[in-house]
């Protein structure tokens, strides 16, 4: 799998570091509802399709951007932002 | 239990080769409704329904597996047995575990070809093993066999180990539990399938669920690529896919999809004698009967429903193969492949009830399910019989997350394997 970085281009995944679901939304600051912050940590969508995701170009230039990948095939549909 | 294989029956088929041998399990068509339902004809799947009809006298019972019986993670896993946990909840589950493996194929009149050959995890400093050390003290309070091995003793039992000064990751140690070893893991789908059928089972392959069917907030049933089947009861034991078979019924679970690749090396003779860990990766190897290495290592770190892996993490576990073992170098890669996991937050399993009734959730086995299969199979059949789970699988429940009851047997925090 290639990775368009922002920053640096098309490169190969082992320079890459996976972030994470990059759809969900952190709870407001001071957030005291307990269920809020266990979904929020905890639950995941886990789509098989499209799928919106942190990636952290570690071993590059260490930028953070997001990306959309179909997770049944691995495409990269949009992203690099 | 079932019956008919035996010497006898060889000779029998031998002498008469034009009588083929009858088929294993029953292909029956689905029935319009039954008591319980299991999706997924795995390991896990089938267990269940063989203790639900042995254990718990339910006779109306469907497995229904999309692809063909064996065809996931029960036929893709390295087929390693082991007990050594160290958290309370774990250590009596998989060791029970453990001691079923041990009189499996007798009951189910299969050859599993279930071998103690031992595991050795190897320490490659000297904290680690004194970490082993402690986890060895936790598990024969627990009555499980554990052995700390110093370098002499590893020197004798793993002779092929780069013991010079010059090795990157010395060997300080091991610990060694006798009573690990491997099962042939398409033999325990086949077994299971066969004495589940025997009682009865329904075992319906290339029948893939859709959709669940609710009524009144309880899931019915569920839609199929062969029709629309309803259950009183419905079982969910899949791998990789269980998070998109809970949101039918509308649930959202702390499980993420990740691949994890498995390699096997042309066959030579006999040199690995055990089960093989690593302390300085997460990294195992045994030597099957034909005689190829059989390994594998970590995660590629990505969500993906793709059985196939990246070549940088095959590159990682070939450096981690050669590392520990200097020959693997000389030994050319026969074959690799993947299967897709349930990775959960602290590393554990759920065998539990669910927030929807009449639904029951067996999944998120991580990197774990394959040697856990015949306990996962008596505890989620205990959990849909009773609508409450047994006491080896109390804290398997998918609210302990909530509660504050992780399992994190590595010690290390939340979704260790992103970190």
């Amino acid at each position: 799998m290639r990775i368009p970085c922002p920053h640096c281009g098309e490169r190969d995944v082992s320079e890459f570091r996976y972030g994470s679901d990059a759809s969900k939304k952190r709870p407001a600051h001071g957030e005291k509802d307990f269920a809020k912050w266990h979904d929020h940590v905890f639950l995941f969508e886990n789509p098989k399709g499209p799928h919106e995701e942190y990636w952290h170009h570690v071993l590059g230039c260490r930028q953070w951007f997001k990306l959309k990948r179909n997770t049944a095939t691995n495409e990269i549909i949009g992203g690099g932002k | 239990m079932a019956k008919g294989y035996s010497i006898f029956s060889i000779l029998k088929h031998a002498l008469r080769p034009s009588q083929p041998w009858p088929e294993a399990w029953a292909k029956p068509a689905p029935k319009p409704s039954y008591d319980v339902i299991i999706i997924g004809g795995g390991g896990h799947g089938l267990a269940t329904a063989y203790y639900l009809a042995k254990n718990h006298g339910l006779k109306n019972i469907a497995v229904l597996e999309k692809s063909y019986v064996g065809s996931g993670n029960v036929g893709r896993n390295t087929t390693l047995i082991r007990s050594d946990y160290m958290l309370g909840a774990n250590t009596a589950f998989f060791e029970k575990s453990l001691q079923m493996w041990e009189g499996l194929s007798h009951e189910l009149d299969f050859n599993c070809m279930v071998s103690h050959r031992g595991r050795i995890v190897v320490a490659v400093n000297p904290s680690q093993l004194d970490t082993f050390a402690r986890r060895g003290n936790i598990m024969r309070l627990h009555g499980i066999d554990a052995e700390l091995l110093d370098p002499g003793q590893m020197k004798k039992e793993l002779p092929y180990l780069d013991y010079s000064k010059e090795a990157r990751f010395p060997v300080y140690g091991g610990l060694h539990q006798q009573r690990a070893g491997t099962v042939r893991h398409d033999a325990v789908a086949w077994a299971y399938a066969r004495a589940a059928s025997d009682l009865g089972v329904h075992i319906i392959e290339n029948c893939e669920v859709t959709g669940m069917v609710m009524g009144k907030g309880k899931v019915i049933g569920v839609e199929t690529s062969r029709g629309k089947i309803l259950a009183a009861k419905t079982g969910i034991a899949v791998a990789g896919h269980t998070s998109q078979l809970a949101k039918m019924a509308g649930i959202k679970l702390p499980v993420e999809t990740h691949i994890l690749q498995a390699f096997v090396t042309e066959p030579v003779k006999p040199m690995v004698h055990h089960v093989l860990g690593w302390g300085a990766e997460l990294f195992y190897l045994s030597q099957s009967d034909k005689g190829g290495m059989v390994f594998g290592g970590h995660l590629d770190g990505f969500n993906t429903f793709t059985q196939r892996g990246q070549f940088f993490k095959m590159k990682d576990v070939m450096e981690c193969a050669a590392s520990l073992i200097p020959f693997m170098s000389r030994l050319r890669l026969l074959r690799h492949w993947g299967g897709i996991n349930d990775m959960t937050p602290d590393g554990s399993p759920f065998i539990c009830t669910t927030p929807i009734d009449g639904l029951y959730l067996n999944g998120g086995w991580c990197y774990q399910g394959f040697k856990a299969t015949p306990a996962s199979g008596l505890t989620f059949a205990h959990t849909i019989a009773n609508n409450a789970p047994h006491q080896l699988n109390a804290g398997f429940a998918l609210d302990r997350l909530m509660k504050g009851r992780e399992l994190d047997e590595h010690g290390i925090g939340n979704w260790t394997y992103k970190q």
